[in-house]
């Protein structure tokens, strides 16, 4: 190694991560600094009041039940867009991304327009006592429709890469397709599907375009963090706003924590059954 | 148990990977389907395993229909080329995943999975995961979670093929041994014509989505059915109609009966054989195999003209293959 290659790979380096730290770790660093401007009390007591705590409350239901939701729709619809050739094929394809192709704003408005009293659903919805705008199904709902595409696009390329041959020697060893999918095809994409889970998470926690439109922005009903800390900010609450900001991005963290403490359990208990019995400690894989 | 494969098709959108195929396999034998790539070969051996559905015809293993049956009823051992590992699993987890399946009790899984290990030589590796295994081992390994459902027939889909000569050559005397201990019916693909004749009782020579011919080893390389089966098996020098063996070329370094002269392009020698690449005066190009010592004693060198003459030569015309022996009034279409 050259001493001017060692000179040109620390320019590199210095220079990608003065871009990343400029641009992504400052901002939010400064968020966490700036929240204390005003003493410690101010941001707990909004964070904790009625509304906030709501807030709270809304966006953890959301993700509970968008999440799932993405990811058993994401895990099937990848298979299958991988896996089966069959007609119209190419359109899912080219479907599945329009959720990121338009503006959230655009969606909410799309979702207004279906499910308000007046659109096409919302008439009978509304005759049967289900309420979709302005309430939690329609903030979910726009949730799962904006971060759609996230557990599919990150599942495909994982799928084909593993091929499938692993599957192919599971049925000829007798597993089912049930089996094959639980024992072999899930703990080789589980990666993939980890990523796209967190990506999702990580969405339906920020999302505010859609949210904002189908919510109808009621405080303490309809209001989900994001829009919280945008009314705080509006209303000149700062130490709240940066709160909430905090709240979110520690959520965020705790999913993608959440995430890798799965992942590697799973790696020990699909990796390491009971049955080894020449004493050694079984070994995690590398990788 | 015996496999038998009546007048399979099968087609890929435009391309006929199989076209009227039938195949008889014996009870406890070990076959070899040869033949080129897109042959069709690999496409029969997944049609028996049931990872194919075939377009037309019928797959019986034993006295069974299994035509139409899922690969999980077919109880086959499928060894793929790239040895298809459960990466996530250990060696241990990859041979017990099918008597897993089976829900035996673990005690006998246990004893099961190192019988089978010691069978394969791989006993100390039980803990090891696939991406800590050489290319052999984790074939071995492979095999060895193939043969623990004892399967009714073994099917292996160019199990070598990803693995350099050397190991090659030690992994199929170590198969061909491992068959006589084992017994069970084996097919094996393969597009090399040395490890089919080294491993195989029976070999199947195929060619575009066909079988060209059945037989053993010597027998393809003696009587071929046709031209394409002397090409693939063994190797052939064409003179317009008639093929000949490169070993049944005479030499020579004065014209003789039957001789024609040629002129030496290129001498390689491999060990105790010696290649010499000859061009006929009309500009065809053939070679001649000879041993060491008739290459020294011609003093053969490049550039140098010599009288060749072939000893044997087949034709194809027609439904019988003519074998004459050349003497000195020998037809020669090629002159």
């Amino acid at each position: 190694m050259t001493g001017n290659s060692t000179a040109s790979r620390l320019a590199l380096r210095s220079a990608a991560l003065g871009y990343l730290g400029i641009l992504l770790i400052a901002p939010v660093a400064l968020i966490f600094y700036k929240v204390w401007d005003d003493g410690f009390g101010a941001p707990f007591d909004a964070i904790t009041s009625p509304a906030g705590v709501h807030a709270i409350q809304l966006s953890l239901i959301t993700v509970a039940v968008a999440v799932p939701l993405n990811t058993v729709f994401g895990v099937g619809c990848a298979l299958m867009l991988v896996r089966r050739e069959f007609p119209g094929r190419g359109l899912i394809n080219a479907v599945i991304d329009l959720p990121f192709a338009l503006s959230p704003v655009v969606i909410g408005l799309s979702l207004y327009l279906v499910y308000a009293n007046t659109g096409w659903f919302g008439e009978w919805l509304g005759e049967n006592g289900i309420r979709v705008v302005f309430s939690t199904p329609g903030i979910v709902l726009a949730c799962v429709f904006v971060s759609l595409p996230f557990v599919v696009r990150e599942t495909m390329p994982v799928l084909r890469e593993i091929g499938t041959e692993q599957e192919e020697a599971a049925a000829t060893l007798g597993a089912s397709g049930w089996q094959t999918f639980w024992r072999i095809t899930l703990p080789a994409i589980r990666w993939g599907v980890g990523y796209g889970v967190v990506l999702t998470t990580a969405r339906v926690l920020g999302e505010f375009g859609a949210v904002t439109i189908v919510s109808g922005q009621i405080a303490g009903e309809t209001q989900t963090v994001p829009l919280w800390i945008e009314q705080q900010f509006r209303e000149f609450d700062q130490p709240g706003a940066y709160m909430g900001a905090i709240v979110l991005a520690l959520l965020a963290f705790a999913a993608l924590f959440a995430m890798q403490l799965v992942g590697r359990r799973t790696d020990t208990v699909s990796a390491a059954p009971a049955l080894t019995t020449d004493g050694t400690e079984p070994k995690e894989a590398e990788r | 148990m015996s496999i038998v494969v009546e007048n399979a098709h099968k087609r890929f959108g435009d391309y006929q990977a199989l076209s009227d195929v039938s195949l008889e396999v014996p009870d406890g034998s070990l076959t070899a389907l040869l033949g080129p790539s897109g042959s069709g070969k690999s496409t029969l051996l997944r049609a028996i395993a049931g990872l194919e559905e075939l377009d037309e015809g019928r797959v019986l293993i034993g006295d069974e229909d299994a035509t139409g049956a899922p690969p999980q009823q077919r109880n086959v051992g499928f060894v793929f080329q790239h040895y298809a590992a459960f990466k996530h699993m250990d060696v241990f987890g990859n041979v017990a995943f099918g008597l897993t399946i089976r829900k035996w009790d673990k005690a006998d899984i246990s004893d099961r999975v190192h019988e089978l290990l010691r069978l394969v030589q791989l006993d100390g590796l039980a803990g090891r995961y696939p991406d800590q295994l050489s290319g052999g081992q984790r074939q071995r390994m492979a095999l060895a979670r193939a043969l623990a459902v004892e399967p009714k027939v073994l099917l292996l889909d160019e199990p070598f093929g990803a693995l350099d000569a050397k190991v090659r050559k030690d992994l199929r005397t170590w198969l061909r041994r491992l068959h006589d201990e084992v017994h069970v019916t084996t097919i094996f693909v393969t597009h090399d014509q040395e490890e089919a004749m080294d491993v195989a009782e029976q070999l199947v020579v195929m060619n575009e989505g066909r079988i060209e011919q059945t037989g053993s080893a010597p027998d393809l390389y003696e009587h071929p059915a046709n031209e394409f089966v002397m090409s693939f098996v063994g190797e052939v020098n064409r003179l317009g109609d008639h093929f000949v063996r490169p070993h049944d070329m005479d030499v020579l370094d004065q014209p003789s009966a039957g001789t024609e002269e040629a002129i030496v392009e290129r001498i390689v020698t491999f060990g105790f054989e010696v290649r010499v690449e000859l061009a006929l005066a009309n500009d065809q190009e053939l070679w001649a195999q000879l041993t060491r010592e008739e290459a020294a004693e011609l003093e053969l060198r490049e550039n140098q003209i010599v009288y060749v003459r072939p000893r044997h030569t087949k034709t194809f015309n027609g439904a019988a293959p003519a074998t004459s022996p050349v003497d000195g009034a020998a037809p020669r279409a090629a002159a």
